[in-house]
């Protein structure tokens, strides 16, 4: 791809200039100018420009055939014999992604004697079931999952797949996508199919959330990607459903493994995990002194929540890292989310703001938190959290 | 022990804000820092070679200012630093960013440990550090919270899950990548800054450590941006008004109403 101005039709009115996200752009002796370093060719200023004055030149050069390439495929992630909750979400997204195209949705299940957990994926929306069985496959650890998936997919040629943004997947696909010399995108937040092309149009947040992007994978197959969980809603369970099981058996050969997995540490407990909670209750620098982050334990507990945290306090010590919500700790999307005397930072915003509804407590009515908030609460953080408890507890009639 | 590790110059997302009459990011004077997380990498290699000896390499690509976050990490005492720089580099995604990075760390030689954050803060991708180790053919474990041990060349390390951690013992060469947790980045020293002024950073070009140019920077890069647009913030809700008790009543009605309450 490339692009440049036409210096005949360009007047050098720089309209383009603010629209750049990167900016790239320039004007110099009334012409518009590109710095090549700084471009990254999103084709915004091409929009933006009334005299169409800007091409971007797209190469078509297909690495492969195309349509050799079919189908939509699922990894659905397993820990202990368990399959992850995002599995039942991708299953769901892809179902739509595949009735689109007009092809079969399957799911690609890694595992040791996993065939009723296979029926599961049927359940939910698979046609068909690959399972590959080994003792080996039992855990996850790079190689050997790699290994096999880079197989399957060689051998089954789907055009799309996608994994769950869990730990297990962001280490996952990027090893499986380097082997395989396709695309990746990572934590995709909107997936859809062009019209035209057929090609899967991946959307998902940048610079912390302040931008979104679309990206393609045009030449290369699968189009792989990786989709944050609890954004989209699970698929239906439905027990009449069936497909047809492809079981391949690996537990008779030695997949290549270098790392031993010595010893799985669970956390402390549920209040551990916020990026899977349904409810989360987060704690800034507006609870004032770090004994009050009591308050914000508590009302968890009473809601049966996890509780989260902004940066400014898991920095000054409060509480630890884990728990931190925004940019540079973790994203959730609960489906209530319950901010306390927190002020409202982009990076925070961009850790939380696609939960289902969002309740803001602060004292100050201009805090940035009120703009993404459902429900705002001007008020002492540390008198409204006991009311709060309080009427929870009296409408429950636990008083 | 050989340690070389990756880091990137990124905007201070931190300070990057909408102009609310175009929509559109301000970058204009926004300061360009070293990728948060990498500097606990850097920490995590200093560290381990303050224990076990060896050196510490800072490896980056981008363009030509880079080097200004190499002199950064040059100040909080890593032994050198190497910049891949050249036009062909540019646009590249994920997977032409870990091939050029393992063509530069094939021509720095041999290594023991290559240590990436977790993800940078511009992209937030976090698939570079498994890619380059594809691409080198080494072993790798992300999201690592702790060295436990490292001995007769293997490495113990704590992996972070969504339920608590994993031990994973596994032999070097390998790469890991880490997070905040793992420890407290130093302050560069006086000492430190008066030696990265100094330092003489070398740039490599794509000749320079032999890539393909079909497999760098946009050319080698599979995904393309389509489009870049401003998310819709959600709109503001209800204030709700009242003494404490009446704001606390309302708000539980309207939760109640949802049923997940």
């Amino acid at each position: 791809m490339s692009i440049r101005i036409l210096e005949e039709k360009c007047i050098g009115c720089g309209v383009c200039l603010p629209v750049c996200p990167f900016g790239a752009i320039s004007v110099e002796d009334e012409k518009a100018r590109i710095d090549p370093t700084k471009c990254n060719l999103c084709g915004a200023c091409v929009t933006s420009c009334g005299f169409a004055a800007v091409e971007l030149l797209q190469e078509e050069k297909e690495t492969v055939d195309k349509s050799e390439y079919q189908g939509v495929w699922v990894f659905a992630e397993q820990k202990e014999g368990k399959i992850a909750a995002v599995t039942w979400e991708l299953l769901g997204e892809g179902r739509k992604l595949a009735d689109r195209l007009g092809s079969p949705l399957s799911a690609v299940l890694l595992g040791r004697q996993m065939d009723e957990a296979a029926r599961e994926l049927f359940y939910y929306g698979a046609d068909r079931v690959i399972l590959a069985d080994s003792p080996q496959l039992e855990n996850f650890l790079e190689e050997p999952y790699t290994e096999v998936m880079v197989e399957v997919i060689r051998r089954y040629k789907p055009a799309i797949v996608l994994l769950g943004a869990t730990t297990i997947g962001r280490s996952l696909a990027p090893r499986v996508a380097a082997r395989l010399e396709t695309g990746l995108t990572a934590d995709c937040t909107g997936l859809a199919i062009d019209e035209e092309s057929k090609n899967l149009l991946q959307t998902r947040p940048a610079f912390g959330g302040n931008l979104m992007a679309t990206i393609l994978c045009p030449n290369h197959r699968p189009q792989m990607a990786t989709v944050r969980p609890k954004v989209f809603p699970p698929a239906r369970r439905d027990e009449s459903r069936s497909g047809e099981l492809i079981k391949i058996d690996y537990s008779t050969r030695r997949l290549p493994q270098r790392a031993e997995l010595l010893e799985i540490i669970k956390g402390d407990g549920p209040s551990m995990n916020i990026a899977e909670a349904d409810i989360v209750v987060s704690g800034g620098r507006g609870l004032g002194d770090p004994k009050n982050f009591a308050l914000v334990r508590e009302l968890a507990e009473v809601l049966g929540g996890a509780v989260g945290a902004s940066r400014a306090v898991v920095d000054a010590g409060w509480i630890p890292y884990p728990h931190q919500v925004g940019q540079t700790g973790k994203t959730v999307c609960p489906k209530i989310y319950i901010a306390c005397g927190i002020h409202g930072a982009v990076q925070h915003l961009a850790g939380m703001q696609s939960s289902g509804i969002i309740v803001a407590i602060n004292k100050n009515p201009d805090a940035p938190i009120f703009k993404v908030a459902d429900y705002g609460i001007v008020g002492d953080v540390c008198e409204v959290i006991p009311a709060l408890i309080r009427e929870i507890k009296k409408v429950r009639g636990e008083t | 022990m050989k340690i070389i590790v990756c880091i990137k110059q990124v905007p201070d997302t931190t300070e990057v804000k909408i102009n609310e009459e175009t929509n559109t990011l301000i970058r204009e004077g926004v300061a360009s820092v070293v990728n948060p997380f990498d500097l606990h990498a850097v920490e995590e290699g200093l560290r381990l070679r303050e224990k076990y000896g060896g050196t510490v390499t800072a490896l980056s690509m981008g363009p030509p200012q880079a080097a200004e976050a190499l002199r950064e990490v040059l100040s909080m005492g890593v032994d050198d630093a190497v910049l891949l720089s050249d036009r062909a580099f540019a646009g590249a995604d994920t997977l032409a960013t870990s091939y050029t990075l393992a063509k530069g760390v094939q021509k720095i030689g041999g290594f023991d440990l290559i240590i990436c954050g977790k993800q940078a803060i511009d992209g937030d991708t976090a698939q570079v550090g498994p890619g380059l180790a594809e691409k080198l053919g080494v072993v790798h474990v992300t999201y690592v919270k702790k060295i436990h041990s490292l001995e007769d060349n293997r490495i113990t390390v704590e992996r972070m899950t969504e339920e608590g951690s994993e031990i994973i013992r596994f032999p070097l060469p390998g790469l890991i990548t880490v997070v905040k947790e793992i420890n407290e980045p130093r302050l560069p020293s006086l000492k430190g800054k008066m030696r990265a002024k100094k330092a003489e950073i070398p740039v490599w070009s794509l000749q320079d450590v032999e890539a393909d140019e079909e497999k760098t920077g946009l050319k080698g890069s599979p995904t393309w941006v389509m489009k870049i647009f401003t998310p819709e913030f959600r709109g503001g809700g209800e204030i709700l008004t009242g003494g404490v008790e009446e704001q606390v009543g309302k708000l539980v009605q309207k939760l109640r109403e949802t049923k997940i309450v």
